[in-house]
């Protein structure tokens, strides 16, 4: 590809891209999600099948792997242009037969439309789960080729760019993005802008280079909201950080991925070259004397390196541990220069704020969080999957709305949002606690009764933060009433003391502690006070901790104890776990009216601790028992229940 | 911490537990409350090192205008107007939280004992793991080896809570020139038992590193 010199030169490739004869075209998504479910065997089939009947010349498709398309729970997905049909669950066994109907003779493939409540939905766009989503930053993903610069071109990438460089200043730059009121998606919410001014402010003070970083360190378990935007539109993030460069005058970017997102890491490596050989990155790009260039970084596996200050110490070769701020990044960062770090999605919001405007932008969304927020709703919910939405949504709608519920339950039981430092928010809060729990016999007061639907939680920065959750980087994970919410605090701990850097003490001996209470709690041992025990240490987390790792890990606790002090303490007067997961606590049961004697569980029972005739019903012996479940999974008429 | 040698440049008032003090210019909120003989309890602070951090037993309140926040006052320079409390609730409770934990993580030291006591923490409910333990892994000794004497025989291993206190590579170091240096700053003795471990066996040395 042939350096682009002027602006001119790029219009008129865009141009020449757009003016190319439309084609059918065949988007196999080849998000994780789709990955996982054999996608890359699915575009192998179309490519095979095409080539072996011998119709590229009659039908001429063009199969693109794109990026996620969002739908995780019903991959692989395939998207056909221009029928606009969605099939579903596509194996590579249905290739032949989409070839054969729908390329050939134009016919649907009723069996691979997504079904619910007995309705075929044709196209995308009609899908409940697609419905009431916003997109923005995912609007190309899933659309382009990630690999290909031209497909993002005709997208109408770096439009925005060309716009930076050659309409606007850069106090206008900064302005727009203010007015926007863009908050920081990596999960404090700052604004963007305000950020922006600080550094170049900082920069006039102290003249020499500034830098700007990309943080794509996405560590929270079951997130990939900045891998789908890595993987899936991959320039606009470069966009993004050109134009940010732009505005702070820094010649030099780094794009922070971690080590486990291979795939992540080729496509931005080969989209830096495309952008670099067409002259959109380096040297004086476009002919307008601007210089910028990105490097991508990788991580070495630490969650920690999130953190902002441990994620510059990384790149600067030390140690991945976070630092005091003050000095905060835009005063003192990379090699104690000005540096503005932001999260991926953030970036990515920038060239849709410069293209589309501030008014547009602050339009989206509520006051003081506009725009959109990608979730990763997964957990208990049937439409798991990655959801852009506006801000301001509430918690009900994204759940059982788009997510479309628990899976044969009537509601969710809590949510947990913000990965692993977010806190657990319920469907409603009543707090009075049930009478069966005796509170007169263990000296408790009820502390007065109120009802919080907090199903009708709006979700932006603010209320989130006021229900003692978080943001974060927009994890979601849903819960049914099989979730022990003891038990979820004590599985985030884990995670978070094995990736807590251990530099301070509140964090390094406090999540080690606050799990010592959590493991008391899942063996029926401890007394009531313990639980105020445990919520005081969790404040003392919040406030004595170094960074944010360990200011927020107490999240998951001090809200479960806010909201399900009953289970809490079920667990330790009652010594039942209510949820039926803490094995110290339950007993597994064969109910022998519902048995039919198959046998299935004696024959999967790890211990061989069940004993029963054929088509007679079955017993489980409680001593031997490990209560390990696998009874209860293989159970065909669900006769295995836990007390 | 001297005094100022030119009285022209702008102190900063502020005031700590309701009394009035005035800071130099650089100096840190604890610093000034040194300088003042109001007592800020610390392990891992020394003034020959940069501040750290990693205790947090110097933790402190601060209100700001409407702004309330609990901050190490090791690291914080203070400025004018600022309200410091050194002794307020959110405070105490971090401090009695790990010093209570220190006592499980250190149970062998005398010092941490002697100063979790004077915070009213004499017992935890944690699990001891290593009764010997007097080490908690503040790095004091690994600044000092650092910066001060410039060898840098020590650092740390390991990351959360499997972190060691140990040498490059984990064998003897013949960086080492047996100075003693990290023994004197070590809060609480730790060091001592380990000093063989960094600088190994003398009589077995050889290289450049042991010209001295």
């Amino acid at each position: 590809m042939a350096k682009l010199r002027s602006v001119a030169e790029l219009e008129s490739l865009r141009a020449q891209v757009l003016a190319a004869p439309d084609r059918p075209v065949i988007r196999v998504c080849l998000g994780p999600g789709c990955l996982a479910q054999g996608a890359d065997r699915v575009s192998h089939a179309f490519k095979a099948a095409i080539q072996e009947r011998n119709i590229l010349a009659e039908v001429q498709p063009l199969i693109k792997e794109t990026g996620c398309h969002g739908f995780c729970s019903q991959g692989t997905l395939v998207n056909l242009y221009p029928s606009d049909l969605f099939y579903v669950q596509v194996k590579p066994a249905d290739v032949p037969e989409i070839v054969d109907q729908t390329l050939r003779k134009g016919k649907v493939v009723e069996r691979l439309l997504y079904a619910k409540n007995g309705t075929r939905y044709r196209s995308a766009a009609e899908v409940p789960f697609y419905k009431l989503q916003h997109k923005v930053i995912l609007k190309n993903v899933g659309l382009i080729d990630p690999l290909n610069i031209e497909d993002a071109l005709k997208a109408g990438a770096y439009r925005s760019l060309v716009q930076a460089l050659t309409q606007k200043t850069t106090d206008q730059i900064i302005d727009t993005v203010t007015v926007a009121g863009l908050r920081g998606r990596g999960g404090g919410g700052f604004p963007t802008g305000y950020k922006w001014r600080k550094a170049v402010e900082n920069a006039r003070e102290n003249p020499g280079p500034v830098f700007i970083v990309a943080n794509g360190d996405e560590g929270d378990p079951g997130a990939f909201m900045d891998r789908a935007i890595m993987e899936g539109d991959p320039h606009a993030v470069l966009e993004g950080m050109a134009i940010g460069a732009r505005a702070m005058g820094a010649e030099q970017g780094y794009l922070y991925v971690r080590a486990e997102y291979p795939f992540a890491v080729r496509t931005l490596n080969i989209a830096i070259e495309q952008a670099r050989s067409l002259g959109l990155l380096g040297q004086d790009i476009l002919g307008t004397g601007f210089n910028f260039d990105v490097q991508v970084n990788r991580g070495a596996g630490a969650f920690v390196c999130g953190e902002e200050t441990a994620l510059l110490a990384s790149i600067e070769g030390r140690v991945g541990e976070p630092v005091t701020r003050p000095p905060y990044p835009v005063e003192q960062g990379l090699w104690n220069r000005p540096t503005v770090i932001n999260n991926v999605e953030t970036w990515a919001n920038v060239p849709h704020i410069i293209d589309h405007g501030a008014q547009w932008y602050s339009g989206v969304g509520v006051p003081h969080s506009t725009g959109t927020k990608i979730f990763s709703l997964v957990g208990k919910v049937k439409n798991s999957g990655l959801v852009e939405v506006p801000m301001g949504i509430t918690l009900g709608d994204i759940v059982e709305e788009i997510g479309g519920g628990v899976p044969g339950k009537e509601r969710f039981k809590a949510v947990q949002t913000g990965g692993p430092s977010g806190g657990i928010i319920p469907y409603e809060f009543k707090e009075l606690p049930p009478e069966d729990l005796k509170l007169d016999k263990i000296g408790l007061q009820p502390r007065g009764f109120m009802h919080l639907e907090l199903k009708n939680l709006p979700v932006d920065f603010d209320s989130l933060a006021q229900a003692g959750s978080i943001m974060g980087s927009g994890g979601m994970i849903v819960m049914d009433d099989r979730d022990c919410v003891v038990d979820v605090a004590r599985y985030f701990l884990r995670f978070l003391e094995e990736e807590s850097c251990g530099k301070c003490l509140p964090c390094r001996l406090g999540l080690k502690g606050m799990q010592e209470f959590l493991n008391h709690f899942s063996q029926g041992k401890g007394v009531p006070a313990d639980i105020d025990a445990l919520e005081s240490l969790g404040r003392a987390l919040v406030d004595g901790s170094l960074c944010g790792l360990g200011r927020t890990a107490p999240n998951p606790v001090l809200t479960s104890i806010r909201y399900f002090r009953d289970e809490y303490l079920a667990h330790i007067v009652d010594h039942k776990c209510p949820a039926g997961v803490c094995r110290d606590l339950i007993t597994y049961r064969i109910d022998a009216d519902i048995c039919n004697g198959c046998t299935l569980c004696a024959k999967n029972c790890p211990q061989a601790c069940i004993v029963g005739t054929n088509k007679e019903p079955h017993t489980i012996d409680p001593d031997a028992c490990i209560r390990c479940g696998a009874c209860m999974d293989v159970c065909p008429v669900d006769a295995v229940v836990v007390d | 911490m001297s005094s100022s040698a030119n009285p022209a440049k702008d102190v900063i008032n502020f005031s700590i537990d309701g009394q009035a003090v005035t800071a130099e210019p650089g100096w840190t909120i604890l610093e000034t409350a040194r300088h003042h003989h109001i007592h800020i309890p610390t392990l891992c602070s020394h003034p020959a090192v940069t501040p750290w951090g990693s205790c947090r037993l110097c933790v402190v309140e601060t209100r700001y205008g409407k702004r309330e926040r609990v901050i190490p006052s090791c690291l914080n320079p203070p400025v004018a107007e600022l309200e410091v409390f050194t002794q307020s609730e959110r405070v105490k409770n971090v401090r009695r939280w790990v010093l209570e934990m220190l006592l499980a993580e250190c149970p062998a030291s005398r010092e941490i004992q002697k100063m979790a006591a004077a915070h009213g923490v004499t017992a935890t409910r944690f699990t001891i793991t290593d009764p010997e333990e007097e080490c908690l892994r503040c790095g004091l000794c690994v600044a000092v080896c650092n910066e001060v004497v410039g060898v840098q025989a020590l650092t740390f291993g390991s990351r959360g809570v499997k972190k060691v206190l140990e040498t490059p590579h984990r064998v003897p170091n013949n960086a080492c020139i047996g100075c003693g240096c990290c023994v004197s700053v070590c809060p609480t003795g730790a060091l001592q038992k380990r000093l063989d471990t960094v600088r190994g066996d003398l009589s077995r040395r050889t290289g450049h590193g042991f010209a001295h």
